[in-house]
């Protein structure tokens, strides 16, 4: 079988090996018309895509949100934009960074410095032109500073050593300096940003710059994945040894990485710290990271549009629907009510499945009731026609804590045995698990929003990890086995 | 590419040796000169010479364990050697970097397959063509001239390079991830990526390892003619006899890090140092085989 028995290239026919390939690139796609949508949005190219995308998030406030939906979506678009970032450093160059929540601390404190009364008799208050590149090009020095000893470190190490640094960087504005930094109590007063003269001092205002500022940069880094740049980080994340020996000077290409996750955390660190008026060393805890974190995984590592909407998806769930006891018992029993039209097969098994929930629970609500009064005297924590619907089918006694934290025990139980049982068996537990699930919701997950949310974010990644890997908008993966 | 890699054209190497049996009159691209490598007490390699002539395709073999790809490592820079000196056209390589060494003209491949698994085909080829390409990040984002231009060679170099395999990485592929491809031609596609830094010595590490006898037999030809169509030495590691006698203008084998036989194929293979570092010195002794 030589080269030249080989029929000519690009020739019509169809052989066996492109036929599995012209297969398997067809499983990419999702079945039926949400294929054929996937397809159409990508034969129209990225940047008509962003431009909609964009032009839609523009349109939003018009539609009239609140105030308190617009604080809610200008966190988002902040840890949106934080994830884009953390993509470059995480997603691209795969250096496992846990401090990068300490760039955008960085940015700030900056933003905050350079525009406040902080610092001299009158203090700096230096115009956004200025101020913002200043800050942009300290944030790119920092990064190399942080980048250098680790550039060594690689995947535990490295992740142990940046927490090291975004814990000391919290640490630092906390303990030193504080006639300068503040301590705890932060840099209040600061200027708005200022763009062709005009200040921004509505929320309104930084929603559209937030809107602006993500676009375009979410272009630049689309431009960057796929030149020499972009493909050298994705190099060395698969492979550092054959990187190096394919010409890429691995370290100054990690440094690179970090460098530029650093420059995007400062950028949004500024418009952060205009929007809040305020900078706290809290603001740049622990807790940010995990949600930036959660977003790039949720939407998929290495993909820019897959950042953004995972890291906007986790905020609007987390920041805004499981706020209020309403919104999050939609979300809660709407979740639940999708997964079983989804997962439940054939249709009998679910027909079964939601009537037998419905009559378990009336008749548990009846029989406690007849026991005792007090084991129904308590109002679901739901409000609305939830709550109106709800009333005769879940118990809520009057004091429930106790009872509800045991529940919410059990509850856990019956999730493990749900997944070790077998079919049959799982179909039967199901009714008294949502029955289960809908009291300790009512009980003690809906009055408890701040660490219910906490959950629900940890819920929704392990089922994206079972359902699709590769988060929402990435691509599928593959681990080198050596 | 504007810059093409730095060499110093075909000038003679000073250091070029008069040894080895079939040593070619030809100038040395690579020359290591009594190379020993030690790791803690193991001495991996120990005096160990050899040399690469232009467009000369040198095979390398041994039993497991005989230092082959000991010798790659310490070519491209992954290991220093404890004492001697590599030199490539000349130049001494020891203390360089492995993507500076990559720079200058060398590239190799790995036996155990080192591909950017989730990049697309042609992204892994176009990859390796960073040490030869000069746009900075801001560049590429402005999409200046100097960007565009590189990146349109950089594709046209790639496209050609990919079609030098024929129908194996055809176009159809091109933009399928890496890890879509069949073992076989996951080989190819680390000869391909090698080609893209522009080689003039290209080190192969098995290159026909988990193959059946057409493939074998077609990545020997592909062999000769990358030297014959695109002008570079080879070294070449290799356990299968067919690849070894069918490409090699010479033939070299180590034992325990030490040359034990040098020159053309039919000589190495008869040679009675490589029987028993086969073999063992009693045929019937199976016990003491390398």
């Amino acid at each position: 079988m030589s080269l030249d028995s080989q029929p000519p290239a690009a020739g019509p026919q169809v052989g066996a090996d492109e036929w599995v390939a012209r297969e398997a690139h067809r499983r990419e796609y999702l079945p039926s018309w949400l294929g054929t949508g996937q397809r159409w949005l990508e034969r129209v190219g990225w940047w008509p895509r962003l431009l909609v995308v964009g032009l839609a998030a523009a349109a939003l406030p018009l539609l009239g949100l609140g105030g308190f939906q617009l604080q809610v979506a200008i966190d988002a678009l902040v840890i949106a934009m934080l994830a884009v970032g953390l993509n470059i450093v995480v997603g691209w160059a795969g250096l496992l960074d846990l401090g990068y929540v300490a760039f955008f601390g960085f940015g700030a404190y900056g933003f905050a410095l350079l525009s406040s009364s902080q610092i001299g008799p009158n203090g700096i208050h230096l115009p956004t032109y200025l101020s913002v590149p200043i800050v942009m090009i300290g944030a790119a020095i920092l990064g190399l500073l942080v980048g250098w000893p680790s550039r060594r470190l690689i995947g535990d190490y490295l992740a142990i050593v940046t927490l090291f640094f975004g814990e000391a960087f919290v640490e630092f504005t906390n303990n030193v300096a504080p006639s300068v930094l503040g301590g705890p109590n932060g840099i209040v007063g600061i200027d708005p940003i200022s763009i062709f003269g005009s200040q921004i001092t509505t929320n309104g205002g930084y929603y559209y710059l937030l809107v602006v500022v993500l676009v375009l940069t979410m272009a630049v880094l689309r431009l960057l994945e796929t030149s020499r740049t972009g493909r050298a980080w994705r190099a060395v994340r698969e492979d550092p040894l054959a990187a190096s020996s394919m010409t890429i000077p691995v370290n100054r290409v990690k440094l690179m990485a970090f460098a530029f996750g650093a420059v995007v955390a400062a950028l949004v660190g500024t418009i952060f710290a205009a929007q809040q008026i305020s900078v706290f060393p809290t603001d740049f805890d622990t807790p940010i990271l995990i949600l930036i974190y959660a977003g790039l995984i949720l939407g998929g590592a290495g993909s820019i549009a897959g950042a953004a909407a995972g890291a906007l998806v986790v905020m609007v769930i987390y920041d805004g629907l499981l706020r209020s006891p309403t919104d999050s018992g939609y979300l809660f029993y709407g979740l639940i009510l999708l997964t079983l039209v989804v997962k439940l097969r054939p249709w009998r098994r679910l027909a079964a499945v939601l009537a037998a929930t419905v009559a378990l629970g009336f008749a548990a609500h009846a029989i406690a009731g007849a026991l005792s009064a007090r084991a129904v005297a308590g109002g679901p924590a739901s409000t609305g026609w939830l709550a109106t619907a709800l009333r005769d089918w879940v118990i809520v006694p009057a004091d429930a804590k106790v009872l509800g934290n045991w529940g919410y025990v059990l509850l856990v139980c019956l999730l493990i045995a749900l997944v070790q049982v077998s079919s049959r068996w799982r179909t039967i537990l199901l009714p008294p698990t949502i029955c289960l699930a809908s009291f300790v919701w009512e009980t003690r997950l809906a009055v408890e929003p701040a660490i219910t949310r906490q959950l629900m974010i940890g819920a929704i990644l392990i089922v994206m990890m079972n359902a699709r890997p590769q988060g929402l908008l990435g691509s599928r993966r593959v681990e080198a086995i050596t | 590419m504007s810059a093409g890699p730095d060499r110093p054209g075909q000038a003679a190497d000073p250091a070029a040796p008069e040894h080895g049996s079939g040593g070619p009159a030809a100038p040395s691209v690579l020359h290591l000169d009594r190379l020993s490598l030690s790791f803690g007490g193991l001495r991996a390699l120990s005096e160990l010479e050899l040399h690469v002539a232009d467009e000369e395709i040198v095979s390398m073999i041994g039993p497991n364990g005989a230092g082959k790809t000991t010798v790659f490592n310490v070519i491209t820079g992954v290991y220093r050697p404890s004492s001697g000196d590599v030199r490539f056209v000349g130049r001494p390589l020891a203390g360089q970097p492995p993507h500076r060494i990559a720079r200058m003209g060398i590239a190799r491949t790995f036996q155990s397959l080192r591909l950017f698994l989730n990049m697309s085909v042609i992204e892994n080829v176009m990859a390796a063509t960073y040490g030869n390409t000069r746009a900075m990040p801001w560049e590429s984002i402005l999409r200046l001239p100097r960007a565009r231009r590189e990146e349109r060679e950089v594709r046209a170099l790639a496209e050609d390079i990919l079609s030098f395999f024929g129908q194996r990485l055809a176009g159809y592929r091109w933009d399928q991830p890496a890890y879509s491809l069949s073992y076989a031609n996951r080989r190819r596609l680390e000869i391909a990526r090698a080609l893209a830094t522009r080689p003039r010595l290209l080190l192969l590490d098995e290159p026909a390892a988990g193959m059946n006898p057409a493939e074998t037999h077609e990545i020997t030809e592909l062999i000769a003619r990358l030297r014959d169509e695109r002008g570079v030495a080879i070294l070449v590691i290799e356990h299968d006899m067919h690849v070894v006698s069918g490409c090699s203008d010479r033939v070299i084998a180590l034992d325990h890090g030490v040359k034990i036989a040098e020159g053309g194929f039919d000589e190495v293979a008869g040679h009675p140092a490589v029987v028993e570092a086969y073999m063992g010195r009693d045929p019937g002794a199976l016990s003491d085989a390398g």
